[in-house]
């Protein structure tokens, strides 16, 4: 709430409730206008000029009949099966991801040998697009689900690390000297010192790593699946069912923001010191 | 609460050098000084001239070449529970209250957080920081953060307070208020203080004896008694001529 409304309390009931309403309303639209203004531009943009017949409706449908496919699909149970699959091998891969970048992270930023020894190799690693090794993964592992997780785990295990490791490194030396001088044990220091100043970047390596899954996940659902929203993506597009098609794409976008909104507010329950005071 | 009396310390033909680009660089040269207990010492010199580097040898932060330190008689090797340093900077954790960051220390040494927490809030008090107990540090004032370092080397109690140039970064206001806190500390908390700072007048304020690091080669350190009743005031003239012959120490009259 801002300012104003402390100085100039509203007062309900004596005979301005209309206007205090009206007030609060328009108050309330500037804010959304302003937040969502061009977005709401860009589909009503979208609506019309495909209803109208500016644009070839077959290639970009009208945002109403987007939204029926979409109603159609999730009630219909037809784009449920493709969800749930999805979620499990995105989900799949980066718990696999956290379990081991994180750990291993924290380790390879404490104990610099480490981290001067397999620093190359993962240099190499994290430059080498994981794109291009799906069709290694798939020679090793089979066509089926286990190269598809395993590719996702790959591309999502680099940007959690590499966040993971810079997290421990970047910690402030004088509070390292701060702890030692009151006698804290290497374990302490780790546990009350390095571990919190790291989270911050480790959340940075999370949200990269959940939009990469996301990606990684539709690009190899894209290569022999048979379930899945990329793979609902591609076969629509086939069949030209340009509706469907768009549907599991705003699926799509719907779990990127899903997924980034939750590290957000994980983050901020977390870190609550490094947020400004409400 | 219950306060140990400051330890002695004698410090016997200490030297320390650097290797300044590739260079070995003396800072200190065959030091001998006894620190009484409970009495306020404080080091001047220019920079360079190793003050900074004699406290964090007391700290048990870096060693000597030759020479050493003992306190109450035990040589120091590395940091002990008997000292506690405040350095320039308050050096909070940022995911820490107030009240977290001051009992750290004792929270580190294996106090249960309870009776860690409770000691604490005294010294938080002490600081004159009761109200903010569960403010971020992020939320605080220079001078104020400060005050919660202080807090929290208190709260563990030591015998010998170590500071490094504590009040260096705060403006010219809160300064004087802090050395008056901090003289107030000294003398309610019985503690041995060495203390490292650039202002001569802080030096006068808060000393029972002002040591003088030479800066150049075969240099003598010098000390100085400052014999002023306290609470101290620096108009007096005789806080003026102890001013100015520290100046003279400096070739600054």
């Amino acid at each position: 709430m801002s300012l104003q409304h402390i100085e100039q309390p509203v007062i309900l009931g004596d005979g301005r409730l209309g206007t205090d309403i009206l007030r609060l309303a328009r108050a309330a639209s500037v804010r959304l206008l302003s937040r969502y203004g061009i977005l709401i531009a860009f589909l009503a943009l979208w609506q019309v000029s495909s209803s109208t017949g500016w644009v070839n409706a077959a290639v970009l449908p009208p945002i109403d009949t987007i939204v029926a496919a979409l109603w159609k699909g999730l009630t219909g149970g037809t784009l449920l099966g493709d969800i749930a699959i999805s979620l499990q091998r995105a989900g799949i891969a980066f718990v696999a991801a956290v379990v081991v970048a994180i750990p291993l992270g924290l380790f390879m930023g404490q104990v610099r040998s480490v981290e001067t020894a397999l620093d190359p190799i993962l240099q190499v690693f994290r430059q080498t697009s994981a794109l291009a090794l799906y069709p290694v993964f798939i020679l090793l592992l089979g066509l089926g689900e286990a190269s598809k997780v395993f590719v996702i785990f790959w591309a999502t295990l680099f940007p959690l690390l590499l966040n993971t490791i810079s997290g421990v490194k970047e910690v402030d030396p004088k509070l390292l000297e701060m702890a030692r001088v009151y006698g804290a044990t290497r374990l302490t220091v780790f546990r009350r010192v390095v571990l919190p100043g790291a989270v911050p970047s480790i959340f940075v390596g999370l949200r990269l790593s959940a939009t990469t899954a996301l990606l990684l996940l539709i690009a190899s659902e894209m290569i022999g699946a048979n379930k899945g929203i990329g793979f609902q993506v591609m076969n629509a597009q086939y069949n030209f069912q340009i509706p469907l098609m768009f549907a599991a794409i705003v699926i799509l976008a719907g779990l990127g923001l899903i997924a980034n909104q939750a590290l957000v507010s994980l983050q901020r329950r977390l870190c609550r010191w490094s947020q400004p005071v409400n | 609460m219950a306060s140990p009396s400051g330890a002695e310390v004698s410090i016997r033909d200490l030297s320390k050098s650097f290797s300044l680009g590739g260079r070995p660089l003396q800072v200190l040269r065959t030091l001998n000084l006894d620190i009484r207990s409970g009495e306020c010492l404080v080091i001047v010199g220019a920079s360079g001239s190793g003050k900074t580097t004699l406290l964090r040898i007391l700290a048990g932060l870096e060693a000597a070449d030759s020479g050493g330190v003992a306190i109450d008689g035990k040589p120091v090797d590395g940091v002990g529970a008997e000292r506690a340093v405040i350095f320039q900077e308050p050096r909070l954790l940022p995911w820490l209250t107030v009240l977290g960051n001051v009992a750290f220390g004792l929270e580190v040494r294996g106090v249960p957080r309870q009776q860690a927490q409770e000691r604490a809030r005294f010294y938080i008090a002490l600081v004159g920081l009761a109200e903010f107990g569960d403010a971020w540090p992020r939320q605080l004032s220079g001078g104020m953060a400060q005050r919660v370092g202080i807090a929290r080397a208190l709260t563990v109690q030591p015998e010998i307070l170590l500071l490094d140039e504590p009040l260096g970064a705060l403006d010219a206001m809160t300064k004087i208020g802090m050395q008056e806190e901090l003289a107030r500390i000294w003398s309610e908390e019985n503690v041995t203080m060495v203390m490292v700072t650039h202002d001569l007048e802080e030096a006068i304020y808060l000393a029972d004896r002002v040591l003088i690091l030479p800066k150049e080669k075969g240099g003598a350190a010098r000390l100085i008694d400052v014999d002023l009743p306290r609470p101290r005031d620096r108009s007096e003239t005789r806080f003026v001529s102890y001013r100015q012959e520290l100046l003279r120490e400096f070739g600054l009259h």
